[in-house]
């Protein structure tokens, strides 16, 4: 089982989620006495009478002062059996730019709602982005359930629509677990909770803990962007020649066959070198170094595939964007994409369509995209690129739209359409659906 | 054979992609280097980032004249060891020539961020390493890997762009520079652990010894060029370690007997306060000290 879990949380503002995240740090002593008493300190300058946990969290003047959280936080804790680094995204106005940060490299994602409102529209969305981007698991926390006094039938009825909801999202029933919390209290964060003895799950953190984490895409075939070229010119390395880069997906070993694109050129892998000595095997995750058989024209920007099994390379695409900009995308933007190492010019020729989160379902021919909006485009490339889609590939699927003029990032650039929805669209977000479950769920993100 | 990566494993591995992203990007890079635990971690990191190359970068160290002889000792054997290039900004040079004036209660922690921001500009450095970990402190956990400073230095959390799966942008204008933290998902334990595993070398005063110290703000502080205990202050002999190690006259020793790598993880892992909130005044001054700070182009 693995020792590492990345997971995000999400919800909207008032469903308590700092105070949520600040109960699982309390409660696993990952807060140390220093912290806890400047917390107590600003508790009583704010006349209040017991800790505001959620002072734990929120970390810059501004959202202490407005009690909300602005930014994504990373936060880290461990128990003996697990260790934990959680992206803590809020919940308002920039939601999916926050949301969509914190879930692409989250394994599980923990979704607040609160008990006396249910599933909300927001919840729709969150949980949408979330199938997006990929995350294979995801928790409803029902918190706030001391508020509707420990209520079963209450409970069950939000797990039931939420259950549905997500299933129509292409989730598994066993991916998605819901629990009744109050994070104010307590109650089955960490510790059991007697004031509900009809709910026989485990706490958040039991979860947590035990949850099964999707392994790296070993089984995928190799992928592997070259992020530098190492050439050391040195007596002792005179001839090395060495192309150093993070395995995206799938494994390599010397003496596999490779192939190098956008060129095409092939070669086999005569040695995987780190600073630790050669290695047998190299497998997704993993920095390591290739040396190749053959002395071929090799730089930053291409990616190195298994023979026989390469992603497509070519200069078109269909892709879903997540727009995290101001300025709104309109058909016909000048843009660059940033995919794997490689950066390239590129126009938006198409825009196909606009993603309706509250009704999940899509509307043709927007004239552009807005901040927070999700959408499909046809994009142009000024060189063949090496692609595979998103959902056979998160690390090779991805890529960053990046203004050219001050170099902010624009956009969550997904090749295809990851989300079946987006061309099929639902009539209802709560009544049962024939939605496949979806491979993508089950890909692992980035180290 | 498995091939799942450990935690360790991981977070090296992240730290290496890092590093050669930056490597493969920017066009002049440097690594600040205090020859603190650190950035003796970051530099070990980016030694194996780029093996058999030379490490393609130089080191920065903005010295504030308080230093520890054994850490400055330490710095310079790392420093020659690896056939490294060093530039140090000396805040000392900034007072004498009066860029910088001596803050009266004689702590030269904050009179940092001038001569960074003065040496960044003048050796056109586009991208700088730092040793900031999101654990250390709140403004800290919102902190980007890839982190975005104006051409005045200036951390603007609302202009941090949102960064997505392993894909970092760094694009910048001209007189802009990037700084960058290859810990940035380390936690303290963490660090400390692959100091045992990876047998990393330390300054020794990270380990427990026998020092003058005298209590301050419930701090135990060393009496060095920065001053000594005043009225009402006493010096004692005690059995000390430094769990951080900055400017020598804001940063207090923990009274410890851990006096090797073993040792010291089972304090870390058994302690009830932060690294920070133990050892560093500068922290304490406001609620968002550290904020403060980082806004002004600190690191």
């Amino acid at each position: 089982m693995s020792d590492l879990l990345r997971l995000a949380t999400a919800g909207s503002v008032d469903d308590g989620k700092s105070t949520l995240v600040g109960r699982l740090l309390y409660d696993t002593k990952s807060v140390l006495a220093d912290t806890l008493d400047a917390v107590h300190r600003a508790s009583a300058d704010r006349g209040l009478a017991t800790p505001d946990l959620s002072l734990l969290v929120d970390g810059l003047r501004s959202e202490r002062e407005q009690g909300i959280t602005i930014d994504v936080a990373y936060r880290y804790f461990a128990t003996p059996k697990r260790s934990f680094v959680l992206a803590d995204t809020p919940g308002h106005v920039q939601y999916t730019r926050n949301t969509v940060t914190g879930a692409s490299t989250a394994q599980l994602a923990v979704l607040l709602v609160d008990a006396r409102k249910g599933v909300i529209e927001q919840t729709r969305r969150h949980a949408a982005v979330l199938a997006l981007l990929g995350v294979p698991r995801l928790v409803l926390a029902v918190n706030k359930i001391d508020l509707v006094g420990y209520d079963e039938v209450m409970f069950s009825r939000i797990a039931k629509e939420f259950t549905a909801h997500a299933t129509a999202l292409g989730y598994t029933e066993d991916s998605v677990v819901e629990i009744p919390v109050s994070a104010l209290a307590g109650d089955n964060v960490v510790e059991k909770s007697a004031n509900t003895p009809w709910y026989s799950g485990p706490t958040l953190l039991e979860h947590l803990e035990t949850v099964p984490v999707e392994p790296d895409p070993h089984d995928a075939p190799f992928r592997f962007p070259v992020q530098y070229v190492i050439r050391p010119r040195t007596a002792e390395h005179l001839d090395y020649r060495g192309y150093a880069g993070l395995v995206a997906a799938g494994t390599v070993k010397p003496g596999d066959e490779v192939v190098v694109l956008p060129s095409g050129r092939r070669s086999t892998v005569t040695k995987i070198d780190t600073a630790d000595g050669e290695l047998a095997e190299a497998a997704a995750g993993q920095s390591v170094t290739l040396l190749l058989a053959d002395d071929i024209d090799i730089s930053r920007g291409d990616l190195i595939s298994v023979a026989g099994n390469e992603p497509t390379v070519t200069d078109e695409l269909d892709a879903t964007l997540c727009w995290l900009a101001e300025k709104p995308l309109r058909p016909g933007a000048r843009v660059l994409v940033k995919h794997g190492t490689r950066t390239v010019q590129a126009m938006v020729t198409d825009l196909r369509d606009r993603f309706d989160e509250q009704k999940l379902s899509s509307v043709d021919g927007p004239a552009s995209l807005e901040l927070n909006e999700i959408g499909r485009v046809a994009l142009r490339l000024a060189e063949p690129v090496p692609l595979d889609d998103y959902s056979f590939s998160r690390r090779t699927g991805s890529f960053l739209v990046i203004d050219a003029s001050d170099g902010s990032t624009l956009a969550a650039g997904l090749v295809g359409a990851p989300l079946p929805l987006l061309e099929n669209g639902v009539e209802s977000c709560t009544g049962g659906s024939t939605a496949t479950p979806d491979n993508h769920a089950l890909v692992s993100p980035g180290p | 054979m498995t091939l799942a990566l450990d935690t360790l494993g991981r977070l090296e591995s992240e730290a290496i992609h890092i590093f050669r992203e930056v490597a493969g990007e920017f066009d002049r890079p440097v690594i600040l280097f205090s020859g603190g635990k650190d950035s003796t971690l970051l530099l070990h990191l980016a030694i194996k980032a780029f093996y058999p190359a030379p490490v393609p970068f130089p080191l920065l160290h903005v010295d504030t004249g308080h230093n520890f002889d054994e850490v400055i000792e330490f710095r310079d054997r790392v420093v020659a060891r690896h056939g490294l290039r060093l530039e140090v900004a000396k805040v000392q040079d900034w007072i004498d020539d009066g860029r910088l004036e001596e803050r009266p209660d004689g702590t030269r922690n904050p009179l940092q961020t001038v001569p960074l921001l003065d040496s960044i500009t003048q050796h056109k450095f586009d991208a700088v390493f730092g040793g900031g970990r999101r654990d250390e402190e709140r403004a800290r956990a919102k902190e980007r890997i890839f982190s975005l400073r104006t051409a005045f230095g200036q951390w603007d959390p609302k202009r941090q762009r949102p960064e997505l799966w392993n894909l970092y942008n760094g694009r910048h204008r001209a007189g802009e520079h990037v700084r960058v933290f290859p810990l940035s998902n380390w936690t303290e334990l963490d660090v400390w652990n692959y100091i045992e595993r990876e047998g990393i070398e330390l300054p020794d005063i990270y380990y427990s010894h026998q020092r003058d110290v005298f209590l301050r703000d419930g701090m135990w502080l060393a009496e060095g060029p920065w001053g000594t205990a005043r009225e009402g202050e006493t010096l004692e002999r005690k059995t000390v370690r430094y769990r951080t190690v900055g400017d020598g006259s804001c940063t207090g020793a923990v009274e410890s007997d851990a006096s090797d790598i073993h040792a010291v993880i089972a304090e870390v892992a058994a302690s009830r306060l932060t690294e920070r909130g133990a050892t560093r005044a500068d922290d304490r001054l406001s609620e968002a000290a550290m904020e403060d700070r980082k806004r002004e182009g600190y690191f």
